[in-house]
């Protein structure tokens, strides 16, 4: 029996740890894991916890990260909760292996420190392991500090748990920003924390030895299709249970989580989308932007995948410009968000949407300032005037060197 | 729970674990080794099957051959998701959510997911300590995918990516020696097995099974396909394998006691074992006659070493 851990009413936890305890909390059956800059932290306190006592479940240190998932869905389809952490390349290594877990609908929870992917070999956050990860099959949680961290990782296993559900789900954080920035985090206490994740429920476990299952079939053309078919339908459902999830969080905590989270835009003309860290430094240049007089609000999502389409349709019905910041390379393309909330836009509100810009930032970890999102709100706002775009709809924003933009 | 077989009539009982109708070729010998290790337990057994013949012939949607829990991941990783469930077993015992018989834990895959791809996957496995057996069912090459070369191929063999042709020979390289690197690890148990040697077969997978820790052992596993032969033929390839001693049977405990199970009486030339499988026809060519005498150059030196090593408890 694991010793239960004292924590105060606030605690001082940069992401990582934040990370780490929830999944203490949670009493994770096995954990399967390899080190990767910026998660790293959330294994090693882990191993801290179990080398105190504070764990007793299994506590797998393999030799790559493509290991720690294979070694995640083995014992995942025994009968346990399972959890591991990871970012960029490892996640990228951990990619062939997520598609099976979701396809074997194991309720994994993986927290993703995010990180820009190589090459050249970078450390920092940006969203490119996040966007290579969302067609995989998990339901994709996004978080904005510790505090999130540590909330949306316990709802993590209930949601993916879920009967309805059983899909696996990753929680993401910006790497450094979320996962190394301390900040007061309110847990709950073990044992709250534990009734509110719930005790594993094994579904069809490879330790039923009277009903013996076979896992990772092969299904060809008359099935795979079906199957697939079927993940989607999961995912598509679960918005609905993270909501119900949300709902039950905040009678315990307080603290009420929405799919899609609004700073002022009950008038906004303008408006930023962004994910992560972003969207707290958009709400302090929205709110001068509003001393300044433009009536300027910000978007965020909880939810990558499912995809909140009708919301986020129904979000910028009011706004006249909105710009789409996408903290990843668009390699060829407009940026992976542009082109999802585009779509969506297109779908609940025709061709009558408002002007819709792409910002890349943020790459490799590169610093966006305040200067940065003042600028972008100016430019926005002239797009609200004009009622049309001034500028070109996808630009490069702290670059060094010449200006890039396209379209 | 790991039952001895004492006659060739009860090794010749089917298992009723691994049900009959499997796709796998006539004359595939990995059958016959799938199907002994399940007549070898009695207890509870939890398999892991990487991708590959095994794989692909025994789980077809919405058909299963597997009357025991089986897992399929990749082609890669069999072993390690054996080693997540042993871990499961480790969590749920100690926190008394599990309370039946303790289960034996067995991961399959070919030379291709042993030699190659899965490797690493293995290595680290054997490292971490977990109580489980990995079987690689050696047929020296990817014949789930139309018989390419792998790190196992002999030497010489025609293969689709090494074809005898104007101005080769076949596969260039030496098969690698995996059983002793994965002996080399410290394992408690490492192990090759012949189809045809079946009693020492049944005795060397009950060793596995009851010996706590990691053991691997390596199976040859004749291919009618790929290696050119008559499907009535794949006891006599094993026949001809141990007694030309180019897959000679031994066993290793904890790394560095080695015993020679099997001595031919009368060991045979490594060109009869290859001149009874097409995929070597071309080695009996006159420009090509120098590889079957390295081959056999090859076979008498790790016999040497491996009596050696007998010898001197190393």
């Amino acid at each position: 029996m694991a010793s239960s851990y004292h924590l105060n009413g606030v605690e001082a936890w940069d992401g990582c740890t934040a990370s780490a305890h929830a999944l203490r909390q949670a009493q994770v059956d096995v954990v399967a894991a390899y080190p990767i800059t910026p998660s790293t932290p959330i294994i090693q306190n882990y191993g801290s916890f179990k080398d105190n006592g504070y764990i007793d479940g299994e506590f797998v240190l393999v030799e790559s990260e493509h290991a720690a998932m294979s070694a995640c869905v083995g014992a995942a389809a025994a009968g346990g909760r399972v959890s591991t952490a990871t970012s960029s390349q490892g996640f990228a290594l951990m990619v062939e292996v997520l598609y099976q877990a979701a396809g074997m609908r194991l309720p994994i929870v993986l927290n993703v420190a995010n990180r820009a992917l190589a090459s050249p070999l970078n450390i920092h956050c940006d969203h490119s392991d996040m966007y290579l990860g969302r067609d995989s099959g998990w339901i994709s949680l996004c978080t904005c500090n510790p505090q999130e961290v540590y909330d949306f990782t316990l709802m993590a296993f209930r949601l993916a748990e879920h009967m309805g559900v059983r899909v696996p789900v990753m929680v993401h954080q910006d790497g450094f920003l979320s996962s190394h920035t301390v900040q007061n985090v309110r847990p709950l206490a073990d044992h709250i924390a534990y009734k509110f994740v719930g005790d594993y429920v094994p579904v069809h476990p490879m330790f039923d030895f009277d009903k013996p299952v076979s896992y990772g079939a092969q299904a060809e053309e008359e099935w795979h299709f079906e199957h697939k078919a079927k993940l989607h339908h999961a995912i598509m459902e679960s918005s609905s249970v993270l909501e119900d999830i949300f709902n039950d969080f905040a009678k315990l905590t307080g603290r009420q989580y929405n799919i899609l989270e609004t700073f002022d835009m009950e008038d906004a003309e303008v408006a930023i989308f962004a994910l992560g860290t972003t969207w707290e430094s958009a709400i302090v240049a929205a709110k001068k932007a509003r001393e300044k007089g433009i009536k300027a609000g910000v978007v965020t999502t909880h939810l990558l995948r499912p995809f909140p389409f009708v919301a986020l349709g129904e979000v910028f019905k009011k706004a006249k410009a909105v710009a789409i910041m996408d903290k990843s390379s668009p390699s060829g393309a407009m940026g992976a968000l542009f082109n999802e909330i585009a779509a969506s836009l297109y779908q609940v509100q025709g061709s009558r949407h408002p002007v819709l810009s792409n910002y890349i930032y943020g790459l490799g970890g590169r610093d966006l300032t305040q200067a940065d999102l003042d600028h972008i709100f100016e430019e926005l706002s002239q797009d609200a005037q004009k009622g049309a775009l001034t500028h070109p709809t996808q630009q490069f924003i702290g670059l060094a060197g010449p200006k890039l933009s396209y379209f | 729970m790991v039952k001895e077989v004492k006659t060739l009539k009860s090794f010749s009982q089917s298992a009723e674990k691994f049900e009959g109708s499997h796709l796998l070729c006539p004359g595939c010998g990995h059958g016959i080794i799938v199907r002994e290790v399940l007549n070898a337990v009695d207890g509870p057994i939890v398999l892991g099957n990487s991708t590959g013949c095994l794989e692909v012939c025994s789980a077809v949607y919405p058909h299963t051959s597997w009357d025991v829990p089986w897992i399929h991941i990749g082609f890669e990783n069999g072993s390690t998701a054996i080693s997540g469930a042993e871990s499961m077993y480790k969590a749920l015992e100690r926190k008394g959510k599990y309370k039946g018989q303790r289960p034996k834990f067995v991961a399959f895959g070919g030379d291709g997911a042993s030699y190659d791809i899965g490797f690493q996957f293995i290595s680290g496995c054997l490292e971490r300590g977990h109580d489980m057996t990995y079987i690689c069912l050696d047929n020296e090459n990817y014949a789930n995918t139309g018989g390419q070369r792998s790190g196992s191929t002999p030497m010489g063999a025609s293969t689709s990516t090494t074809p005898a042709g104007k101005v080769s020979f076949g596969k260039k390289e030496r098969k690698k020696d995996l059983p002793l690197i994965m002996a080399a690890h410290g394992i408690p148990y490492t192990a090759q097995i012949a189809p045809n040697k079946w009693k020492d077969m049944n005795k060397k997978i009950k060793t596995a099974l009851d010996t706590e820790g990691p053991c691997f052992i390596n199976a040859l596993s004749p291919c009618p396909t790929e290696w050119r032969y008559h499907s009535s033929l794949a006891i006599e390839m094993t026949d001809l394998a141990v007694d030309c001693l180019i897959f000679p049977l031994f066993e290793i405990f904890n790394g560095h006691e080695l015993k020679i199970t099997y001595r031919p009486r009368n060991v045979l030339p490594v060109r009869d074992y290859l001149g009874v499988q097409k995929r070597f026809a071309h080695l009996f060519k006159k420009e090509n006659e120098h590889i079957i005498e390295a081959l056999q150059k090859d076979v008498d030196a790790r016999w040497e070493y491996l009596q050696r090593r007998e010898e001197a408890k190393v």
